[in-house]
């Protein structure tokens, strides 16, 4: 994974809530078996809509997403953050995100940011008269910058940290494989297992 | 110190724990199909890793299965491909599967429990939102994207931040003809899809207690729905009497029994949110917009999003009455219906087959509306074939198919057409959902057998 410190560049105003995994990649076009080539399912069924923001030639270049709230419920499918990345969003900016939808973010490099929506109506005004607006989403001082104006937003140290590094979860954790041996030991006797296969 | 189911149920999973880290959680069960698992098993492969404990987990072909000609060949070469792909790998790494054409071949959320696989106090999960089924024995389950199907896979573990907890405390008795799907629509309505957000679900009172472990299912299933993650009920006698005999039980039943009988909350607990809903009022309840919260009683009309005084919430509703073709004030009752589908996670058991097929005995379905029947698994179809409910549909007029995830989503044969406007027992009605331009209204088994009958949404009260 690569490490995300900062990310500055234009960005899109989408001005849905409730945009749910279906929309973001409907399931037709989850049937591939790599990690690419998932953008061209991002928001299928509004992209053959002429006036859907990302058709403005004025919003083509835009790598930060400006969503409305509860953006990502729905499936679990991470297919959602791939269409997003495989697109060329780094950054997704809502004032509320569904937990698995914003788990999956997270693991994958694509950053959410949480804002009030006071400040995520700011920002549409902002990006809707000047599509040029240059955004700069630093991690490292947890802040939202444009036009002078500069928002904090909450990130927890240890996903800040793992993000910073571009470290991949499945490495942390087989440090700890001592730990997993332990607890393996002192697992409930009861609990069933999948093998031997019983009828 | 009290605490609550879900927090017991935590507690005795953690492997670390470290202040600043998410804990690191022990997953006793892994259910995994074709569509979230291909990538996990390319990035195993990339870093030269093994399936840590391939005797706790378990696959096996739902999304893209069709439902009609399974002894053929799958059509769709792409959906063949991640079909094909699943096989491979669970050969490739030892893992068990059960493809098309297997008796316990099935919607992943149905085969877990009908195989006695799903058992109280267990995490478990699958790369598949609906994971949150597996809560009503009183289990921690949860979905997860593909890098954690991975990370599963690899290490039987999950960093996990830990959840709050709420409760929704559902009293009193349902009428005749209200079910488990009604209780959990009318929930979701009253907190909204972004509710549950950060907090795991336990369902609780006497209406939650009293219903049947089938039932159970269908609540905890749309805990995502609600924007919870996971959706759990504490194990009793019920939930117990469902385990007995499964081929999975515990071998020493009595002293599992007793093991289960520790998983509940404390007397003094508390919840950090609690949300209460009495059964005695709730009527029969379907979905008028694109999303699961835009739902009301059946009896009711159309919303005018004029009343809708949040603007938000207002720009919702005025957008999905327009994607659903309705009018304001229109009464639900008067809403033709084009297709009903019987099935999915949330209602593809037995008991669910058999409520619909008790309304339809010995009756026509509507001319003007096809019904699609589809059993949640194969041992659901043989179930109801012993039974002879294939015949009551099929005799009705109905399409008696094989198991898989079916109409629910729109990714294999069974799809909507533009503007075709279903009454569905599934679990989503977001815009395209069952196939790109298709329209969805959310109801229980009942509501759509009564509907498939008069060809407009309708319960049994109304024939």
């Amino acid at each position: 994974m690569d490490k995300f410190i900062n990310h500055t560049g234009t960005a899109a105003p989408l001005r849905r809530s409730n945009v749910d995994t279906d929309q973001i990649i409907p399931a037709v076009y989850l049937k591939r078996v790599t990690r690419s080539g998932f953008e061209d399912g991002l928001f299928a069924a509004w992209r053959s809509d002429p006036e859907f923001v990302l058709n403005n030639a004025a919003y083509k270049s835009a790598t930060i997403l400006v969503a409305g709230v509860d953006f990502g419920t729905g499936s679990s499918r991470e297919h959602a953050v791939w269409a997003l990345q495989n697109y060329g969003f780094k950054v997704v900016i809502s004032s509320r995100f569904a937990d698995i939808f914003r788990g999956n973010s997270l693991k994958g490099g694509l950053l959410t940011v949480i804002l009030d929506q006071s400040d995520v109506e700011a920002i549409w005004l902002a990006i809707e008269a000047d599509p040029t607006t240059q955004i700069k989403v630093d991690l490292e001082s947890r802040t939202v910058s444009y036009n002078g104006i500069v928002l904090g937003f909450a990130i927890d140290d240890y996903t800040r940290w793992r993000l910073m590094e571009g470290l991949d979860d499945i490495g942390l954790t087989i440090k700890n494989s001592d730990s997993i041996d332990a607890f393996e030991k002192t697992r409930a006797t009861y609990k069933p297992a999948t093998l031997p296969i019983r009828r | 110190m009290a605490i609550t189911l879900a927090e017991k149920i935590w507690a005795e999973h953690v492997v670390r724990a470290a202040s600043g880290e998410p804990d690191l959680l022990y997953i006793d069960l892994h259910l995994i199909h074709e569509v979230t698992s291909p990538q996990a098993f390319d990035g195993l492969r990339l870093a030269h890793r093994a399936v840590r404990r391939p005797e706790l987990t378990i696959a096996t072909e739902d999304h893209n299965v069709p439902t009609l000609n399974i002894d053929k060949p799958i059509a769709d070469p792409v959906s063949k491909l991640q079909v094909d792909t699943l096989r491979a790998n669970c050969t490739e790494f030892g893992l068990r599967i059960h493809s098309l054409g297997d008796k316990d071949q099935g919607i992943v959320h149905v085969v877990g429990p009908q195989l006695g696989l799903t058992q109280p106090g267990m995490t478990i999960v699958c790369g598949d939102s609906h994971t949150s089924t597996h809560g009503a024995f009183g289990a921690l389950a949860f979905g997860i994207g593909t890098s954690e199907v991975e990370h599963v896979l690899a290490t039987q573990t999950l960093p996990a931040v830990r959840p709050k907890t709420m409760a929704i405390n559902v009293e009193g008795r349902l009428k005749p003809g209200v079910t488990s799907k009604d209780i959990i629509l009318a929930i979701i309505a009253k907190i909204g899809t972004g509710g549950g957000q950060g907090y795991v679900i336990e369902y609780r009172g006497s209406a939650i207690r009293a219903l049947s472990m089938e039932s159970r299912m269908t609540v905890c299933n749309m805990s995502i729905e609600a924007g919870a993650r996971a959706g759990l009920i504490a194990p009793d006698q019920t939930t117990f009497d469902y385990i007995l005999g499964r081929p999975h039980a515990p071998e020493d039943f009595d002293g599992a029994v007793s093991y289960w009988k520790t998983f509940f909350t404390d007397k003094d607990a508390t919840f950090d949110a609690e949300v209460n809903l009495n059964a005695d009022e709730l009527e029969p309840f379907v979905t008028w917009g694109t999303n699961p919260a835009q739902g009301a009683s059946l009896n009711s009309n159309v919303p005018n999003p004029a009343d809708i005084a949040d603007e938000e919430a207002r720009g919702a509703a005025e957008r999905a009455l327009v994607y659903m073709g309705l009018t304001a004030g229109t009464p639900l009752k008067k809403i033709a219906i084009d297709t009903v589908f019987l099935g999915s996670c949330t209602n593809g058991r037995i008991e669910d087959l058999r409520a619909a097929a008790e309304v339809v005995k010995g009756k026509k379905i509507a001319s003007t509306l096809r019904m699609l029947v589809v059993p949640g698994s194969a041992r659901v179809r043989l179930e109801a074939e012993a039974e002879g409910l294939d015949k009551v549909f099929i005799d009705a007029g109905a399409e008696w198919r094989n198991a898989g995830c079916s109409m629910c989503l729109g990714m294999n044969p069974d799809q909507l057409a533009v503007g075709e406007r279903a009454a569905s027992t599934s679990n989503r009605n977001f815009e395209g959902r069952q196939g790109k331009g298709g329209r969805t209204h959310l109801v229980s088994p009942l509501v759509a057998a009564a509907t498939a009958l008069r060809g407009t949404l309708s319960s049994p009260a109304d024939l």
